[in-house]
């Protein structure tokens, strides 16, 4: 196969946003560098780890306030049930694109061979614990262990 | 496009060397193409794989998904990635005889 001299073959994504739109980004591209081949660090932080908590990941919403994509006037957003039906299309649309839940997600590409790691500030700060993650997480590090495991990688900020 | 002779068969294929047309596939182009991709034997994991494959393809109109070969034809995600090192999809796509994914996932 043809191979430019320059071709990524690492990447390290942070992904710092909890609502499911925040995720998804993140996680289709940590698992699309796996499917080709490149290796693959995966940091959450801040409310980002509501993706690798065991009693949020598979209960993440679209927000319907104060997300411009929406097309949505905020006081139509903040009506009950809205971020509800919003996160239902969105799953219904992912589901026949064949994107998993997240927590299936985050199992694909652990078994992809990707790294997952939960940052440690925010675990602190949050005063969670490595029982409170789902399985896949590898550990929690610092911001020193990331940059020392993102060696060589294209940083991704999302 | 172009024509390119493959395990001494003459067949069209595209600019990254998949095959163009799913039925010019033989057992044998599939050992060529895999060689060409560093795996030198095709073990019955692998074809188990590429019948999958080829099965589904056949029945949808596309190459099935990573989540599909799981879901759908019981190949583990882990197994894949050791059968088809660096690529997977991509890799057991074009020794299957089937154009490039063309999903994000």
């Amino acid at each position: 196969m043809k191979e430019s001299p320059d071709a990524i073959k690492k990447v390290s994504i942070i992904i710092s946003k909890g609502s499911l739109d925040g995720i998804y980004p993140g996680l289709i591209m940590a698992n699309g560098a796996r499917m080709e081949g490149i290796e693959a660090t995966l940091f959450f932080t801040f409310f980002g780890l509501d993706a690798i908590l065991k009693k949020r990941v598979d209960k993440l919403t679209v927000a319907t306030v104060g997300n411009p994509g929406m097309h949505m006037p905020t006081l139509l957003g903040a009506l009950p049930g809205m971020s509800a039906f919003a996160t239902a299309m969105m799953k219904k649309q992912m589901e026949k694109l064949d994107i998993p839940p997240a927590g299936e997600f985050l199992e694909m590409i652990k078994d992809a061979g990707a790294g997952i790691y939960a940052c440690r500030a925010t675990v602190d700060m949050f005063g969670l614990s490595k029982d409170d993650f789902i399985p896949q997480v590898d550990g929690i590090i610092n911001v020193g262990e990331f940059y020392e495991r993102s060696a060589g990688a294209q940083i991704i900020f999302t | 496009m172009q024509t390119k002779e493959i395990a001494g068969k003459q067949v069209q294929v595209d600019e990254d060397g998949f095959l163009v047309n799913p039925n010019d596939w033989t057992r044998e182009i599939a050992q060529a193409l895999a060689a060409e991709q560093g795996i030198d034997v095709l073990t019955e994991a692998h074809w188990r794989v590429i019948e999958f494959m080829r099965a589904d393809f056949a029945e949808k109109g596309a190459v099935p998904t990573i989540r599909r070969l799981s879901k759908v034809g019981g190949i583990e995600t882990k197994e894949l990635y050791e059968l088809f090192p660096n690529g997977p999809a991509k890799k057991a796509a074009r020794i299957a005889g089937l154009g490039k994914p063309q999903g994000c996932v």
